[in-house]
Order: structure tokens, then C-alpha cells, then sequence
């Protein structure tokens, strides 16, 4: 039978973060030969982040085989043969968590951002559509791909399930922040997943930790703090984000306004009209986009090939703190008038970013219980929220820090051969 | 710039006062479903749909001081109020948001309880399912609530109503 068939021999990943990723089942060895899976090997995990942490090149490709690897290992290590646990969901919390990032596209956080995208909706697509994904799943039988695709949704009706691949401590987020703190090379973000994993247990609706294990949960947590602020929210990647975002938003304009492209966006031609097709979308992946940048660096537009050559070469904007309280709107107003005056359009020169604007998020206890908190399981049975129970993390989810920039090509301001007075005037209410 | 922060100043001022996280989360995810140019991404959580993006949007507001958040205990948990400050208002005039819809649409949100709009948008997070699958989804996944036959009727008929508004007036 298909869903229980195993290879002959195993087959392992070196993999850098777990060592060794093992492959058994013969379906998780067929979903990742499929061109679907292979496609994520040429999208990056991080995004524009490798312009400020060299190190970043890693790919979907390699964290999906590691959320596999860390369930693989929850399941097989820990939860076979405890009470709560049902061995029958084995095979669909594994697949779950090797295809959960199927649907991102290139640079997707901007991607989503300019064109209204939701990778998760591409992500059902692939695993129910016309896909070599939804055949390998549909082998095992034909409801199967609807299970994995409402496990990856959230919606799936074992909570416990989904909890493992998506929870404020699921092997999604260990796997990344371990895997992103290896790749940037920075020295926060480690913590002991395997003693973490050593102390989860299945319970009905979701996976509880026992409370010897809560100083490993506390260091996951202020790693997940840690790695928010020093490599996700870093200003240099956000710049490099904002570049990114506006070339998208000047390629659409003068598509739709009719400009004549030297090179002409083809493969961005859905997206622009506002309806991506599936097979469109699975063309596009961050090679393709990047040859398109490099070709546009060379466009008649001077907006467009100022903004892709400064990607591309890594001349970003520059940025000062910015507190939107009505004084510093008011400066605002004032520097959007100023840098029309001085020949610089600011509807793609002046951009003000927010930590909002960002797709990670700190532990929540969950007021309201609208996000499942973590759980510890106390010696008595009992279950207790973990900040309740942890000082340090009481400490760290209380008030939490906020935090705007604005980003502005400050070569444009240093160079006084046109507009004088009014560089002068802008860089003097951008540096007061 | 801050365009989707003015707006959810915007949705504060047309309803005055929203009484709770849930609810709050509720009606922007409700109103984006009826078409009204909200971006913030939602994701299926314990309580329906829920935005982190939207969570941390209103604390940038709490922070800079335009919306102001009161916290009060309510039996075993702790209940937010939220509603616009001065500063937050006058932040609002460096925008030109007039969407005379969206606040008829926000106010008839703002008198349901946060139970009935939890039901009504998980009605229309899984609205691409027959009805009937759709009533499986609420039986199971929110087990909890024990939402009658009745109650899944009457959030059918407040969604028509909700697109009906929407689409007259548009």
C-alpha cells in the first residue's frame, strides 16, 4: 500500500541545522522530486536579507526539509505510542510540513504586499490543483490532498495536528529561526530544540510542554525576540525591501499606463492585471525576477532602471527614525512638497516603513485567547500559560516595542549640482 | 504613507468605541470580505480569522498615542477597549478618507456581539464551500461555541444584508 510503502534503504540530506534529514516513506520521497517542491530551491528563505547578511542564501527548498525533519522527529521519537496521539496522522502532519511554504513566490513578502497575493491561497492551489503534488497526495487517496491543504490552512479538525506544524511553538518557527540564525551567521537565535523536543506532549488540542523543559522554551522565546530585531527588522534589509516594493509598484504603473518596455514584464503580465494565474505564478521565481531587474536597469524610465540598478547594486536608500506623531507629519507634508520642488519624485523616493509592515510577530500570551498560548504541563496535570510561569517572558511580552523608519536616496540629496537650496533645506528637516 | 494606519483610525472614528480584540479583529476581516480596501492578511487561529499584521498595527497607533487602549478584567480574562484620541483625529486630517459605506458598514458590525461575528466570519473565510460543508467546518472547528442551526441561518442573512449595503451604495 502507497501511504505505509518505504524506500528500500533510507535516504538522508546533509542538512547543516539537524545534520541529517532521513527519508522513509516512499510519498515524502515522490512530493519532493515533484517540480513544485523542486521550484522552492530558487526561492530564498530570507528574501533581501542576503544584502545585508551575506550568508543568507538559503532556500525554501532547505527549510521545508527541515520543518519535515523536526516533525518527522516529533512524531517518530516522541509522540509514537503516547496517549493522545494517533498514529493513523502520521503520514499528513509529515506532508503537511515538508509542502506548508509551497504556495510563496519570489521576494514574497513584497510580492503579497504590491499585488494583494496571499501565498497560502497558491499553496492550496498547487496541493489541489492540476499538480505533480496533488498526484503523489492523491495516490495515497483521494481525499488526502484536502487534508494537507487544510492542515497547512489552519482548519484542518485535529487542532493537535495543525499545532505542530503552526503554533507560537511549532517546527516552522524552530526550524527558521535555528536555520536563519546558521545562514546570517549571527550568534543569537540558538536554543535546544532538541531538549524542547524531548518535553512536548500531544494533547488534544495542541502540543503542551512539561514544565522541567520551560528555561529551553525561554530561550526560544528571546531568541525569537532577538532574531526579530538584530536579522528580520534589520534597516538595511528593509531599505533593500522598500527599493524592491517600489521597482514592482513603477513596472505595473508603466505597464498600464502603456509605456513601451525594452524589455517587456511578460512573466509579471497576470499579476499587473490583478488576476495570477497558478501556472503564471509558478514561472516566477526569483531568478526570472532578478533577470528582469537586471534588463530594466537599462529602461528609458528613469525611475525604473534607477530604482533596479540600485538593487541590484546595492546602492540602497538611507533612513532616520521616524515617530508619526502630527509634528512629524507635518514634516512629512513639508518633505514630500520639497522633494517635488527638487525634481524627486517621493511617491517612490520618500517611504515611510513600519515593524507592521513585517511578516514575523513576538510570543503573544493570547488576552482573549485569540492566538493558542504555550502551554506548560505541570507536575500536578495541571496546564498554565507559559508567561505566567516564566519572569523573562513576562518581561519580554508586555509593552512591546514599535518602530518606523523613513527611507530616502540620500545620494539624489548629496549631489548639490541641481536644487541646491532645497537639498539643503530637506537633508537640514531630515537631520534636525 | 501610513495609508493603512489612517484607515484603521478611520474604521475607530466611525464606530466610536470597540469593545474587545476579537470583535475588533472581526469586523476589519468582515469588512475586507465586503470588498472594502483593507490589505491586512488574515490567517485561520482558534477564534476565526485573525491578523497579526492587523494586531501590531494597532500597537504602532497605541504607541504614538492615536488610539487609546483600556484594559479591564472581565471574569477570568482581560477585555481591551479601543477608540481614537485626539492626536488621532487630527492625524486623520492629513488624509482624505471618505468612505461614507465602510462607516454604515462598520456601525451595524459594532452592534453585534463578538459571537455572532465570529460566526459570520468563519461563515465567509470558508464561503468557496457549499453550505452544508461550511456548517460542518462551524460544528467541528468551533465545537465549543455550540452555534445552533438558527444562529448559522441568521449569519447568512446578515451577510446577504451586509452585500446588499455594500453593493447599493456603491
Amino acid at each position: 500500500m502507497y501511504p505505509n510503502e518505504k524506500l528500500s534503504e533510507e535516504k538522508v540530506f546533509k542538512d547543516p541545522v539537524h545534520r541529517y534529514v532521513h527519508v522513509r516513506d516512499k510519498v515524502i520521497w515522490d512530493l519532493i522530486g515533484t517540480k513544485e517542491f523542486q521550484r522552492l530551491r530558487r526561492i530564498k528563505q530570507l528574501g533581501t536579507t542576503y544584502l545585508t547578511f551575506h550568508g543568507a542564501e538559503h532556500s525554501r527548498f532547505n527549510h521545508s526539509l527541515g520543518v519535515y525533519e523536526i516533525v518527522r522527529r516529533i512524531v517518530d521519537d516522541v509522540f509514537a505510542g503516547r496517549a493522545d496521539w494517533d498514529e493513523n496522522e502520521r503520514l499528513l502532519c509529515l506532508c503537511a510540513a515538508l509542502l506548508h511554504d509551497l504556495g510563496h513566490g519570489p521576494f514574497s513578502h513584497s510580492f503579497e504586499k504590491v499585488f494583494h497575493l496571499d501565498h497560502e491561497q497558491f499553496t492550496r492551489a498547487i496541493i489541489l490543483g492540476d499538480t505533480e503534488v496533488n498526484a503523489v497526495l492523491r495516490r495515497v487517496s483521494s481525499d488526502f490532498p484536502k487534508k494537507v491543504a487544510e492542515v497547512i490552512a489552519k482548519t484542518y479538525e485535529n487542532k493537535l495536528v495543525v499545532s505542530l506544524i503552526s503554533s507560537q511553538i511549532d517546527a516552522d518557527r524552530m526550524d527558521y529561526l535555528l536555520r536563519d540564525a546558521y545562514y546570517t551567521g549571527v550568534s543569537y537565535g540558538h536554543f535546544d530544540m532538541e531538549r524542547i523536543l524531548r518535553v512536548m506532549r500531544p494533547r488534544e488540542e495542541q502540543v503542551v510542554i512539561k514544565r522541567s523543559g520551560m528555561h529551553a522554551v525561554e530561550d526560544y522565546i528571546m531568541s525569537r525576540y532577538q532574531m526579530y530585531w538584530q536579522v528580520y527588522f534589520h534597516p538595511v534589509t528593509r531599505s533593500a525591501e522598500v527599493i524592491l516594493t517600489k521597482i514592482l509598484h513603477r513596472a505595473k504603473h508603466l505597464y498600464l499606463t502603456g509605456y513601451t518596455f525594452q524589455t517587456p514584464p511578460v512573466h509579471f503580465q497576470s499579476l499587473f492585471h490583478g488576476h495570477a494565474q497558478l501556472e503564471d505564478y509558478l514561472k516566477l521565481d526569483e531568478a526570472v525576477t532578478l533577470f528582469y531587474f537586471q534588463q530594466w536597469q537599462e529602461e528609458r524610465d528613469a525611475i525604473l532602471s534607477d530604482l533596479c540598478r540600485r538593487f541590484m547594486n546595492r546602492n540602497l536608500f538611507k533612513y532616520v527614525e521616524f515617530q508619526p506623531t502630527n509634528e512629524e507629519m507635518k514634516k512629512l507634508m513639508e518633505l514630500t512638497t520639497l522633494f517635488k520642488k527638487a525634481g524627486i519624485d517621493p511617491d517612490y523616493y520618500l517611504v515611510v516603513d513600519s515593524s507592521s509592515d513585517l511578516p514575523y510577530d513576538f510570543y503573544r500570551p493570547g488576552e482573549e485567547e485569540e492566538r493558542l498560548p504555550i502551554y506548560l504541563l505541570m507536575p500536578s496535570g495541571e496546564l498554565r500559560e507559559l508567561s505566567r510561569e516564566s519572569t523573562i517572558v513576562d518581561a519580554i511580552s508586555g509593552k512591546r516595542r514599535t518602530d518606523h523608519k523613513l527611507y530616502f536616496p540620500k545620494d539624489f540629496l548629496d549631489d548639490l549640482s541641481t536644487k541646491r537650496n532645497v537639498k539643503k533645506k530637506i537633508k537640514q528637516l531630515l537631520y534636525e | 504613507m501610513l495609508f493603512e494606519h489612517a484607515k484603521m483610525l478611520k474604521a475607530l472614528a466611525a464606530v466610536g468605541e470597540i469593545v474587545g480584540r476579537k470583535k475588533l479583529q472581526k469586523m476589519i476581516y468582515i469588512a475586507k470580505k465586503m470588498n472594502f480596501p483593507f490589505y491586512e492578511k488574515f490567517d485561520f487561529h482558534f477564534y476565526g480569522p485573525y491578523s497579526e499584521e492587523l494586531t501590531l498595527r494597532m500597537e504602532e497607533l497605541c504607541n504614538v498615542g492615536f488610539v487609546q487602549e483600556m484594559r479591564e478584567k472581565k471574569g477570568g480574562y482581560y477585555q481591551y477597549r479601543y477608540a481614537l484620541t485626539e492626536a488621532g483625529e487630527q492625524f486623520l486630517t492629513h488624509y482624505n478618507l471618505d468612505m461614507p459605506d465602510l462607516d454604515v458598514c462598520l456601525r451595524s458590525l459594532n452592534e453585534q456581539s463578538a459571537r455572532f461575528l465570529e460566526l459570520v466570519s468563519t461563515i465567509l473565510y470558508f464561503e468557496d464551500l457549499s453550505k452544508d460543508e461550511v456548517k460542518e467546518k462551524v460544528f467541528t472547528l468551533k465545537s465549543k461555541q455550540r452555534y445552533t442551526e438558527e444562529e448559522i441561518e441568521e449569519a447568512y442573512l446578515y451577510i446577504e444584508q451586509l452585500r446588499e449595503q455594500a453593493y447599493v451604495k456603491s
